[in-house]
């Protein structure tokens, strides 16, 4: 044992452990944000559980098991329930019973010792709403306008056809709601703020008020004419009603244009879940989000983060790459480079809020400020660009990136063998064209490189944001139909940040957590796609530069 | 010919063409430069600008003078109390005879005169300063209360300002004393329910008048009730009263410079708390006044020091009077004090007509100047706290200018202990915020550097262990094959968004911690054994048995054994909890210990932080060690040391300065990352370096506190300063590294 010590072997094994702790949290993590993520659409069965109450009677609980773990006595003591038991630890599931609206809470930890029954009715309907979260019951009946006209087994076709209808009617609203009328208030913002730029040029004459008054006129009538046919869709989305028997025995009304999207997890076979599965991961993609975030897609939020990066990506690419040829082709090389470039190292270091800082203050407050006094007086006080936006977020994370750009092309640039450069000036070249036409697109993978790696750092960054232009929920997305399209004002959603935000600070933490994992993991992929990219890119380059050195 | 002049051409061509190509030449190295330098000068601008926006804090205070006038309507008597209106554009000064005259503080042209009592003015006090709240102690024993502000109108273009007189109590004098004796003293404070008003009389009778306002139900007339306690007579001379905000104290100052410290929360049972001479270390007391709030009391002597004393509360819950700080920037008397409305700030001037601008909290003095006046008998500062007027004997009133925009900050008040108003003693104290009027902000940047190096240090000691024996196995022992993979796999945990590791170590471990503390534990201290059990049983099996596995492929072999053992001690985790911690080990260990436990605590943020830094340091340090020269090894190797021995002999003593490098790069990561610990910890700024404890740090906080804090306030400079601090710590850290690495890179070319 003396020798093995000596030898130095335990403290390889101690150290090709922590090799291999490493790996496994790596792994791990990643496996943990993919299996919570992705198993949050996969329709799982729906228990009806009997469950012994302190009094002697049972209860009925309808729902789906999110979760078991096994807890003390104590600790269950301590949080208030007490069992009468002898085992020291006891099982207990974690359910989700919905019905918020009607039996709170959503969520319920059930003592496995409790659970007399359990059976999987294959009628049982969970239904999708866009308030109030799920739904899970028996359909008993559907009505029309009041008037019965379907009962026992016919409910369910009754019912679809009448949820087709419902979500046709609900498209053309959230249609009308959002993008018409959105429209005819922008407009209408529009016309204002003109009038009083008019007003402050002390332009505003009779003809120009005339011409105001004339739009208003014509954006009025179209206000009016969607209102009306709003109101007709909504009298129309009323019609019709289910009653569903819930868990409690109780039957409630719900309206058909209120639901989502309504299933029967129990009576799906395994392919009918796949199609369903592969559906609702679409609709989190492609889909904006309801209750505060906490249901619904993500739309929003990949769009956001999708555009801030490729603003971004416009501003950092030629100036990191300038920056680069500069530092590399252009400057004298001596102490001052090298300063420059332990810098330019080191601000890749700095962290991120710190960024997010000198962008509120310098971006948003100073030169948005700024342009706001020069550019729209008329809408002040209220700020246009003087408040945190899409345009700043881009800039402070193209500060941010810069330094990840211009080490990376560096070191493209300085793989290219002098020989090259030589050759190139020496049949007449001048140090321009030998630049433009022979080491940059030699370099470029290296550029390449950078910019993924640039835009991987700018799609996880969250901290800095907060500061300089992020919300929880946008109104509108920042590329729309109205002039100028591109709204580089405009506030926007973000992954990141989204994640932090439903996940932190919504109100009901249990329900949303499956959506931050799926949010996440989407976050998680799409960064390692990236990287992946940059290395791979990397591997090829130094292969085939290995080849030019001779 | 022909060919000679397409000769020429081409060459005319050529020339051109040349020129052009040279222009375009010029013009890219133009153009290349410019950009290259404007990138870099963008990325230094961060450094200037956050600097900019600190410097004003430590900027000291600036006073100018705009005019000398002489006392407007000097024949209406003496002045007794100045005021002025929120802009310092008007003034009033109230005089012995009952007076208010109202005056252009830039004239002292007179707007309007106006009679506030008839009778004659035996005393006159002021309530908190900031209410403009007055009262006359008349000489038949009754009382005026007068509320003296300032109504705004706006006309066309321009602002009016007029001053508006307000009779709280009704324009009738309250009578106090019966008798009909003079008022000789009198205090009074107010509040949105009563108001208490307390006097003396020439026998030295002591009256506490209260008065609880009903609001009416018909009109906006509001009455009250009034009800008089009789306190005491009292054995010695007052010379002054004065009644705390909250109407719970009173202080009786009397000729030898004594206080006497009443409780009166109990009107029908006033106790004396204490009598204290305030002359105790020497000098004679020329003045006193209360800072903003009513709270603080600032006492003038003819030595030149200004003291503050307030009340503090004990163990027992018994207050006593206590003496807080001084400034003592002269030694000439003090004439007269002035405090600001609404910062704890005030200001001073001496015989010699030196002004002082002190701030209490900061305990700074941010000017002391000359203003060349005879002796000033009163003081006044605009409720802004940026114009003030003084009034000499020579019958002139001196109008001037203020800039002090940031006085509560100095680097006292950073980084030492303040005693603040309503503290048993000096504590550090971050908080910046409250939903309290009188509220005071606190920024000490103690408890954030604390607690950023607390979140730092839990995070080192996972990731250092971790990542840098996993470098040295990997760069020293490792199969090339098995590196290939590995390497990558550990520096993808680099590109992770730490907004994740946040969210998992906040929603996921912190409570998977909470209830599985055991096993976690045993985990982390039985592991390193299980594992030298496992090498040693390896080590002892026949050669046979094992020699398929080569070497350099541990890791792989340990994977297994590894998830093995996590999963055991999870398993048995509320086992062994019921068992010995019973069944709650948070509560455990708050009952039995007395140690508190946060769900979200160092060791959440220790862990996912760890995680967040080990592949920073895992990659540097691998590098370093992997490009130590191989005949440094091969040679040592061949001298019969075993692998080990040139491990440690001869390849990390090379390598030290880039595990170093690697070290403090993580470490300045860790300083400076935001998500996880907001996500992880529960944010708030303690001084406790328990590891089952939370904590602030400088990112956390700024990410939560920049986007509420208004623009240009000391709030929002605080946060730059500490924005600035990250920068140049972690710049700082950075640059050593750097310079290291290249040392060493250097170094290894040279080998």
């Amino acid at each position: 044992m003396k020798n093995w010590f000596k030898s130095g072997s335990p403290w390889i094994w101690l150290s090709a452990a922590t090799v291999s702790i490493s790996l496994i949290m790596v792994v791990g993590l990643i496996g943990l944000i993919a299996v919570r993520g992705l198993s949050m659409y996969w329709p799982g069965q729906i228990h009806q559980m009997d469950l012994r109450t302190s009094d002697g009677k049972t209860d009925t609980v309808i729902g789906e098991v999110f979760d078991s773990e096994q807890v003390s006595k104590e600790r269950l003591k301590d949080a208030g329930v007490i069992i009468e038991t002898d085992k020291m630890l006891i099982t207990r599931y974690l359910v989700k019973t919905g019905n918020r609206d009607v039996d709170a809470p959503d969520f319920r930890w059930l003592i496995a010792d409790n659970v007399v029954g359990e059976t999987f009715p294959k009628e049982i309907v969970v239904f999708e709403r866009m308030e109030w979260g799920n739904l899970y019951g028996f359909i008993e009946s559907v009505k029309e306008d009041g008037n019965l006209v379907a009962e026992s087994t016919a409910v369910w076709p009754a019912f679809n056809e009448r949820l087709a209808r419902a979500t046709k009617l609900q498209e053309d609203i959230t249609s009308i709601e959002k993008h018409e009328i959105g429209s005819v208030n922008y407009e209408m913002e529009r016309l204002r703020l003109k009038q009083r730029k008019l007003e402050l040029k002390n332009k505003f004459d009779a003809r120009a008020k005339q011409e105001i008054e004339n739009e208003k006129t014509i954006l009025d009538a179209r206000y009016k004419s969607f209102q009306s046919k709003l109101a007709s869709l909504y009298q129309q989305i009323k019609r019709d009603t289910i009653q569903v028997k819930i868990s409690t025995g109780a039957v409630v009304d719900v309206q058909v244009g209120s639901i989502v999207r309504a299933f029967k997890p129990n009576a799906m076979g395994t392919f009918d879940k796949v199609i369903f599965y592969v559906k609702s991961i679409w609709l989190f993609v492609s889909e904006d989000p309801r209750e505060a975030n906490t249901e619904g897609g993500i739309f929003p939020a990949i769009f956001g983060t999708v555009m801030m990066v490729l603003i971004m990506s416009v501003i950092v690419t030629p100036f990191g790459i300038m920056a680069a040829v500069y530092l590399r082709e252009y400057a004298k090389q001596g102490v001052v480079t090298r300063t420059i470039r332990i810098a330019v190292n080191n601000l890749a270091g700095v962290p991120s809020i710190v960024y997010g800082v000198f962008g509120l203050g310098f971006f948003v407050y100073f030169l948005g400020g700024n342009i706001d006094q020069l550019f729209f007086a008329e809408s002040l006080p209220a700020p246009t660009f003087g408040t945190p936006g899409i345009i700043w977020a881009s800039l402070t994370l193209a500060i941010l990136t810069v330094p990840v750009v211009i080490v990376a092309t560096e070191e493209g640039l300085s793989r290219v063998p002098i020989s090259i450069r030589q050759g190139s000036l020496a049949l007449g070249a001048t140090k321009w064209e030998t630049l433009w036409k022979t080491v940059l697109p030699m370099a470029s993978p290296a550029m390449m490189t950078g910019l993924i790696l640039a835009v991987a750092r700018a799609a996880g960054e969250v901290a800095p944001l907060m500061l300089v232009g992020v919300v929880k929920l946008a109104p509108s997305l920042p590329l729309d139909g109205d002039f100028p399209f591109l709204h580089l004002d405009r506030k926007f959603m973000h992954l990141g940040f989204h994640i932090f935000d439903v996940g932190f600070q919504s109100p009901n933490v249990e329900a949303a957590r499956p959506l931050v994992y799926s949010t996440a993991f989407l976050l998680v992929c799409v960064i390692i796609v990236l990287n992946l990219t940059a290395i791979a890119i990397r591997n090829r380059l130094r292969e085939k530069y290995k080849g030019l050195d001779h | 010919m022909n060919i000679t002049s397409s000769k020429g051409d081409l060459f005319a061509n050529n020339s051109k063409r040349q020129k052009w190509r040279m222009l375009n030449d010029k013009l890219a190295a133009w153009v290349v430069s410019l950009g290259g330098l404007s990138v870099i000068v963008a990325i230094t601008l961060i450094f200037f600008y956050l600097l900019m926006v600190v410097f004003p804090l430590f900027e000291s205070a600036e006073i100018k003078k705009l005019q000398t006038y002489s006392v407007p309507s000097a024949q209406a008597g003496d002045s007794i109390h100045y005021i002025l209106d929120e802009q310092g554009k008007i003034g009033i000064r109230f005089t012995g005879t009952g007076k208010a005259i109202s005056f252009y503080a830039d004239t002292g042209k007179v707007i309007d005169e106006k009679q506030l009592v008839e009778s004659p003015v035996t005393s006159f006090a002021t309530a908190e300063v900031s209410s403009g709240i007055i009262a006359y102690g008349l000489e038949d024993g009754s009382a005026v209360v007068v509320k003296a502000g300032f109504t705004v109108n706006y006309t066309e273009n321009e602002k009016i300002i007029t001053p508006k007189y307000e009779y709280i109590l009704g324009e009738e004098p309250i009578e106090i004393f019966t008798g009909g004796e003079a008022i000789n003293h009198l205090t009074l404070q107010k509040n949105e329910e009563s108001l208490i008003l307390v006097s003396i009389n020439p026998a030295n009778t002591v009256r506490i008048s209260s008065f609880e306002f009903e609001e009416s139900m018909f009109d906006d007339e509001v009455s009250f009730e009034k009800t008089d306690y009789d306190v005491e007579t009292l054995n010695y001379n007052p010379t002054k009263i004065l009644i705390d905000n909250t109407q719970r104290m009173i202080f009786v100052f009397d000729e030898k410079d004594s206080v006497y410290f009443y409780d009166i929360s109990d009107k029908d049972d006033v106790q004396l708390f204490e009598r204290k001479s305030l002359v105790e270390s020497g000098g004679k007391i020329t003045d006193i006044k209360f800072a903003a709030g009513s709270f603080s009391i600032l006492v003038g002597y003819d030595n030149g020091r200004i003291a503050q004393w307030f009340p503090v509360r004990d163990e027992n819950n018994k207050y006593s009077l206590t003496f807080v700080r001084e400034f003592a920037e002269s030694n000439s008397p003090v004439v007269n004090i002035a405090s600001e409305f609404f910062r704890k700030g005030f200001i001073s001037i001496n015989e010699k007509g030196e002004l002082g601008i002190h701030h209490l909290t900061a305990h700074k003095t941010l000017l002391q100047q000359n203003i060349d006046s005879g002796k000033v008998t009163y003081l006044a500062i605009s409720p802004r706290a940026n114009h003030f007027i003084a009034e000499s004997d020579d019958g002139t009133i001196q109008y001037w200018h203020i800039t002090n925009e940031y006085p509560e900050i100095s680097i006292t008040s950073l980084w030492n202990k303040v005693w603040y108003e309503g503290y048993a003693e000096p504590e550090y104290i971050w908080q910046s915020s409250s939903a309290s009027n009188e509220f005071e902000p606190k920024f000490s940047l103690v408890p954030l550097s604390f607690g950023t190096l607390k979140a730092a240090f839990y995070a080192m000691l996972v990731a250092m262990p971790l990542a840098i024996l996993g470098a040295i196995y990997t760069a020293y022992f490792m199969s090339p094959k098995l590196r290939q993979t590995v390497k990558p796999t550990i520096e993808i945990m680099e590109a992770l968004p730490t907004v994740i590791l946040g969210f998992l170590a906040g929603l996921w471990f912190a409570p998977f911690l909470e209830t599985h503390m055991p096993g976690v534990f045993s985990v982390v201290f039985l592991l390193p054994v299980f594992i030298l059990l496992f090498a040693y049983v390896w080590y002892k099996l026949p050669h046979s048995l094992v020699g398929w596995v080569p070497e350099g492929w541990q890791p792989i072999l340990l994977l297994p054994v590894i998830i093995f053992f996590v999963w055991v001690s999870i398993e048995v985790s509320p086992l062994l909890e019921s068992a010995l911690f019973g069944g709650n080990l948070p509560n455990w260990l708050n009952n039995e210990m007395g140690i508190g436990y946060d769900q979200r605590n160092a060791m959440v943020v220790g862990f996912a932080m760890g995680f967040a830094i080990i592949p920073t340091i895992f990659s540097i340090a691998e590098d370093a060690i992997f490009s130590v020269p191989k005949h440094l090894t091969t040679g040592s190797l061949a001298l019969g040391a075993t692998p080990w021995q040139t491990l440690i002999r001869v390849v990390i003593l090379t390598a030290s300065p880039g595990i170093f490098s690697a070290v403090m790069i993580g470490f300045g990561r860790a300083v400076g990352e935001t998500m996880i610990v907001l996500m992880a910890t529960g944010n708030t700024p303690v001084l406790d370096f328990s590891f089952f404890e939370g904590m602030r740090t400088f990112s956390a906080n700024i990410a939560v506190e920049m986007p509420e804090s208004e623009v240009g306030s000391t709030h929002y400079r605080v946060l730059f300063l500490a924005a600035l601090i990250l920068f140049m710590f972690t710049f700082m850290f950075n640059t050593i590294a750097e310079v290291v690495r290249q040392h060493l890179r250097s170094k290894y070319s040279s080998l």
